[in-house]
C-alpha cells in the first residue's frame, strides 16, 4: 500500500512538473473557483486552445480577494509588463473601479482587452406574484418603497442594486435611499428568497435564473438589453416597456498596461476568434449569455462611459463620497 | 418503480471501468487531501479541476471524479484531527474534541475505525436521502428567509455553552472573539468596509481556513517549541488495532441521529458541513445523561460529528443540483465545474440530465464502499504517522500548512495572518480558552449577522418579524431550550465535575 501511495505521489509530482512546462500563458481569475470570473478564464482559455488561437494551454490561476482588487493590484504593481497574462473582468470590475473600491487604483492602470459575451440583467418575480410587467412592479415600489424589497447577488451598491435604481430613475423616482435591497450569496440564492416570498423581486443576471424559468417557478418581467435575448424571445426588454435602461454583465478580459502592443494584438485576435467560434456560441447558449462583442479600443471607451453612470448613482446612494 | 429504473440507468453509467477507476482515484486523492491541514475539500476539488479538463473527461466522469474527491476529503479530514489534534479541514474540527483525547488514551486505532464507520453511515444514508428526497427537499430552501436563518444560527450559538471547556465564560469569550473576527471585510448591507484598515487583503474578510490552520497547526508548533517537545500533542500512545465492534454497536443510534441532523444542515444553503457536524455533536451531548464524559474521549463525541459532517456533504448536494445554490464552499466549486461543462443545475436537472444525476448518485453509493474499505484497513498505515518522531513530523506539518494556505490565494499576506492566528492560539491555550468556539464564531457569525441585517431591512426594523413564521418560532424555542436546559439539567442530574 505504501508503495502504491508512493507511486501516486510520484505521479502527482511528475504531472505537476509537466503541467508547469506545458503552460505558456496565464489567466488570472480574481476570485475563488465558482464565480463568473472563474468561468470566464476557464471557458475562454479552453476554447482558445481548442480552436488553435493559442499554441499551448493557458493556465488558470485563482487570486481571490478585495472583490478583484487584489488581482488588480498584483497586475498593476508586479506584472505590469507581462506579455503572457490575461485577467478576467466583468461589469463588477468596472463598478468597483468607478466606486474607487480598489484602494485608489484607476481603470487606466490596465488595458481592457474586450468582452465577447454578456449576461443580460433581468428583473424576476415569483410565478404567483401580482406583478405582470416591469411598470406594475416599479409603480408599486414608488407608491410604497417600504413594502417592496429586492434581492440580488451583489452587495449593496453593487451592479445588481444599481440596475434597479437606474430603472426607477427612468420613472422619475429619485429618493433612491428608500429602495430596499438585500444582497445575498449569488443569483440562485436571490431567487430562492423571491420564490419563497421574502422579497418582492429579484435583480440579477439571466444565467442565474435559466433553470427556474424553465421550471415555471418564476416570471421574468424585463431584460435590460437592446434586443430580446436570443433563446428567450418571450421576455420583453425594459426598453419596450418604456424604461430605457441597458445593463448587461459583460464577460471580458484585461491585460497589463505595460504589455507590448504586439501581445495586445495577439490577445485581441485570439479573443475575437473565440468570440466567433461555434464552441463559444454553444457555451454562451448553455449559460444564458447573450452576444456582446466589443474587442479592442471601442471596448475601453464603453467601459469609461459605464463607469461615469455608476459613479453618479453611487454618490447619490451614498456608497461613495 | 421510477427510482429503480433511474438507479439502473445510474449504475449502467457508474459501472464502467473508466468511471469506477475515476471514483477510486478520487477517493484516494480525496482522503489524502482531506487529511492534510490547510488542504480542505473545496481547494482540493478546485486544484483538481484542470486535471478533469486535461484528461478530457465528459460531464458525468468529471463530476464523478470531483465528488469522489469531495467525499474522500470528508472522510480524510478526521485522520489528522484524531492523531494530531489538527483538523484536516473545517468540518473535521469537532472530531478533535473527543477523537484526540481517545487517541491520547491509546485508542487512536479505535477512534479512526469508529469515525470511519460513522463517516460511512452518514455519507451512505445521506446519498440515499439525496436519491429519494432531493426534489422535495429542494423546496425547503423556499421556506427559509432571513429570519429563519437567523434563528437557525442563533440555535447553534445557544448550544455552544458547554463546548469542550470547563469554564463557560471562557467559551463565551472565545465565541465573541470569533464573532468580532467575522465582522472584518465588506459589509454586504451597506457596501462599506469594516476593520480592514484599508488593507485590500482583508476586503473579503478572514478566510476560516487561514484561521483554523493558524489556531490549530501553527499553535501546536509553538507549544512544541516552547515546551521543547514535552507538552506537544504528538506522541499519543498507540494501542493494539482491532475493530471496536462494541463501540460501533453502542453508537448506532448516535450515528443515525448525527446523520439526520447533519443531512438537514447540509440541505440548507449556508454553513453546510461545519454546521452539520457541530449541531450533531451538540445535540448528542445534550441528549446524553453523562455529559461530562464528552471532551474526554467519549466514543459518541467521535461518532456524532463524523456522521454529521459526512451526511451534510451529501445534503449539500441537494440545493446544488436542484436549485443551483451551493450549500457549502465545496459545492460552490462543483457548481462552477458543472457550468463549465455546460450543465445548468436547477429544478429541471433531474429530468433533463438523468444520466448525470443518477450516474452521480450511483457512483456516490459505490464510492462510499470504496472509502470504507480504504479507510478501515488503512488505519494501521495512518497510525504509523505517530511513530514518526515529533521533531520530524511537526516541521512537516508546518510546511504542508504553509503550502496549503498559500495555494488558497497565492498571497503571502495569508501566511502572515495564519502565523498571527498561531500566536493568538498560543495565548488562548495558555489562558485555557478553547479555540473551537473562535472558529465557529468566524464560520457562523458572518451568516448570523447578515441574516439579522437582511431581516431588519425587509421588516423596516420591526423585530417581531423574527418570530413571524412557525419555523422561526420553533427554532427560537429550540435555541432557548438549548441555552437554558444545560444550566438546570447540570445541577439536577449530577454535580458538575471539572476534569483538569
Amino acid at each position: 500500500m505504501i508503495k502504491m501511495l508512493r507511486s501516486v505521489a510520484a505521479g502527482a509530482v511528475l504531472s505537476l512538473g509537466a503541467a508547469t512546462s506545458l503552460f505558456s500563458a496565464e489567466c488570472i481569475a480574481p476570485a475563488n473557483p465558482g464565480g463568473g470570473w472563474d468561468f470566464t478564464c476557464r471557458m475562454i482559455t479552453k476554447i482558445m486552445y481548442d480552436i488553435g488561437a493559442v499554441d499551448s494551454p493557458i493556465q488558470v490561476t485563482n487570486m481571490a480577494g478585495g472583490g478583484g482588487g487584489l488581482a488588480y493590484g498584483h497586475v498593476v504593481n508586479e506584472r505590469n509588463t507581462d506579455d503572457d497574462l490575461i485577467v478576467a473582468a466583468s461589469s463588477a470590475t468596472a463598478t468597483r473601479l468607478a466606486q474607487n473600491a480598489y484602494s485608489g487604483m484607476t481603470y487606466d492602470q490596465v488595458r481592457f482587452l474586450g468582452a465577447i459575451g454578456a449576461d443580460p440583467g433581468v428583473i424576476v418575480v415569483a410565478a404567483d406574484s401580482p406583478y405582470k410587467n416591469l411598470n406594475d412592479l416599479l409603480d408599486a415600489v414608488i407608491a410604497d418603497p417600504a413594502k417592496h424589497a429586492f434581492a440580488g447577488g451583489s452587495a449593496a451598491g453593487g451592479f445588481d442594486h444599481l440596475k434597479v435604481l437606474m430603472a426607477l430613475g427612468k420613472k422619475g423616482f429619485t429618493d433612491i435611499s428608500k429602495v430596499k435591497y438585500i444582497g445575498v450569496d449569488g443569483d440562485a440564492d436571490a431567487i430562492t428568497q423571491t420564490v419563497g416570498g421574502f422579497t418582492a423581486a429579484m435583480t440579477g443576471d439571466i444565467s442565474g435564473v435559466v433553470g427556474f424559468i424553465k421550471s415555471g417557478d418564476v416570471r421574468v418581467l424585463a431584460s435590460f438589453t437592446d434586443e430580446r435575448i436570443p433563446g428567450f424571445e418571450d421576455i420583453p426588454t425594459a426598453k419596450e416597456q418604456g424604461i430605457d435602461v441597458v445593463a448587461v454583465n459583460w464577460r471580458g478580459l484585461y491585460t497589463p498596461k505595460g504589455a507590448s502592443d504586439a501581445s495586445y494584438k495577439k490577445w485581441t485576435d485570439a479573443l475575437r476568434k473565440v468570440g466567433d467560434s461555434a464552441e463559444w456560441a454553444e457555451a454562451m447558449a448553455a449559460n444564458g449569455l447573450a452576444p456582446f462583442n466589443k474587442v479592442g479600443a471601442n471596448f475601453a471607451d464603453y467601459v469609461v462611459s459605464v463607469m461615469a453612470e455608476v459613479q453618479a448613482l453611487s454618490k447619490e446612494l451614498g456608497v461613495m463620497k | 418503480m421510477e427510482i429503480v429504473d433511474n438507479l439502473i440507468l445510474g449504475f449502467s453509467v457508474a459501472l464502467t471501468i473508466t468511471t469506477l477507476s475515476l471514483a477510486i482515484a478520487g477517493c484516494v486523492l480525496g482522503t489524502i487531501i482531506g487529511a492534510l491541514p490547510g488542504l480542505g475539500p473545496s481547494n482540493g476539488v478546485a486544484i483538481l479541476i484542470p486535471l478533469a479538463f486535461s484528461l478530457e473527461l465528459d460531464a458525468t466522469q468529471a463530476l464523478v471524479l470531483m465528488t469522489s474527491v469531495y467525499y474522500g476529503a470528508m472522510y480524510g479530514g478526521r485522520i489528522s484531527s484524531i492523531l494530531l489534534n489538527i483538523p484536516g479541514d473545517e468540518p473535521a474540527m469537532m472530531t478533535t474534541l473527543d477523537g484526540y483525547p481517545m487517541a491520547k488514551k491509546g485508542r487512536a486505532g479505535d477512534a479512526l475505525v469508529l469515525s470511519g464507520v460513522a463517516s460511512f453511515v452518514g455519507a451512505f444514508l445521506a446519498t440515499i436521502g439525496l436519491m429519494l428526497l432531493a426534489p422535495i427537499l429542494a423546496r425547503v430552501a423556499f421556506y427559509f428567509g432571513p429570519a429563519e436563518y437567523f434563528a437557525l444560527y442563533l440555535l447553534a450559538f445557544c448550544t455552544l455553552g458547554g463546548i469542550g471547556a470547563e469554564n463557560q465564560a471562557k467559551s463565551a469569550i472565545a465565541v465573541c472573539l470569533g464573532l468580532g473576527i467575522s465582522m472584518i471585510g465588506v459589509d454586504n448591507s451597506t457596501g462599506m468596509t469594516r476593520f480592514t484598515g484599508g488593507n485590500l487583503h482583508l476586503y473579503d474578510g478572514v478566510d476560516f481556513l487561514v484561521a483554523i490552520v493558524g489556531l490549530f497547526a501553527v499553535t501546536e508548533i509553538f507549544v512544541f517549541i516552547e515546551s521543547r517537545g514535552r507538552d506537544s500533542a504528538i506522541g499519543v500512545n498507540l494501542g493494539k488495532i482491532t475493530i471496536p465492534f462494541k463501540d460501533i454497536f453502542a453508537t448506532r443510534w448516535t450515528m443515525l441521529r448525527g446523520t439526520i441532523v447533519g443531512f438537514f444542515a447540509g440541505v440548507l444553503p449556508g454553513a453546510g458541513a461545519s454546521l452539520g457536524s457541530f449541531l450533531a455533536y451538540m445535540s448528542e451531548k445534550s441528549l446524553s445523561k453523562n455529559q461530562d464524559s464528552f471532551g474526554t474521549g467519549d466514543v459518541r463525541g467521535v461518532a456524532a460529528p463524523e456522521a454529521g459532517n459526512n451526511a451534510a456533504a451529501g445534503g449539500a448536494l441537494v440545493p446544488m443540483l436542484t436549485l443551483g445554490v451551493p450549500g457549502s464552499g465545496t459545492t460552490a466549486v462543483l457548481l462552477a465545474l458543472l457550468m463549465t461543462l455546460n450543465i445548468t443545475p436547477g429544478p429541471l436537472l433531474f429530468n433533463e440530465r438523468p444520466e448525470v444525476v443518477w450516474g452521480l448518485i450511483a457512483t456516490l453509493l459505490i464510492a462510499n464502499f470504496v472509502l470504507l474499505i480504504l479507510n478501515v484497513p488503512l488505519v494501521k498505515l495512518f497510525t504509523k504517522i505517530l511513530q514518526v518522531p515529533a521533531s520530524i513530523l511537526l516541521p512537516g506539518v508546518a510546511m504542508i500548512s504553509f503550502v496549503g494556505i498559500y495555494s488558497l490565494s497565492g498571497s503571502h499576506f495569508d501566511l502572515l495572518l495564519m502565523t498571527g492566528f498561531g500566536v493568538l492560539g498560543f495565548i488562548l491555550r495558555k489562558l485555557k480558552i478553547p479555540a473551537v468556539p473562535v472558529i465557529l464564531g468566524i464560520l457562523l457569525g458572518g451568516h448570523m449577522e447578515v441574516s439579522l441585517r437582511r431581516a431588519m431591512v425587509l421588516s423596516n426594523g420591526d423585530w417581531t418579524y423574527l418570530f413571524d413564521s412557525y419555523i422561526s418560532i420553533g427554532l427560537w424555542i429550540a435555541a432557548f431550550i438549548g441555552f437554558v436546559a444545560p444550566i438546570f439539567l447540570r445541577s439536577y442530574l449530577k454535580k458538575p465535575e471539572f476534569p483538569g
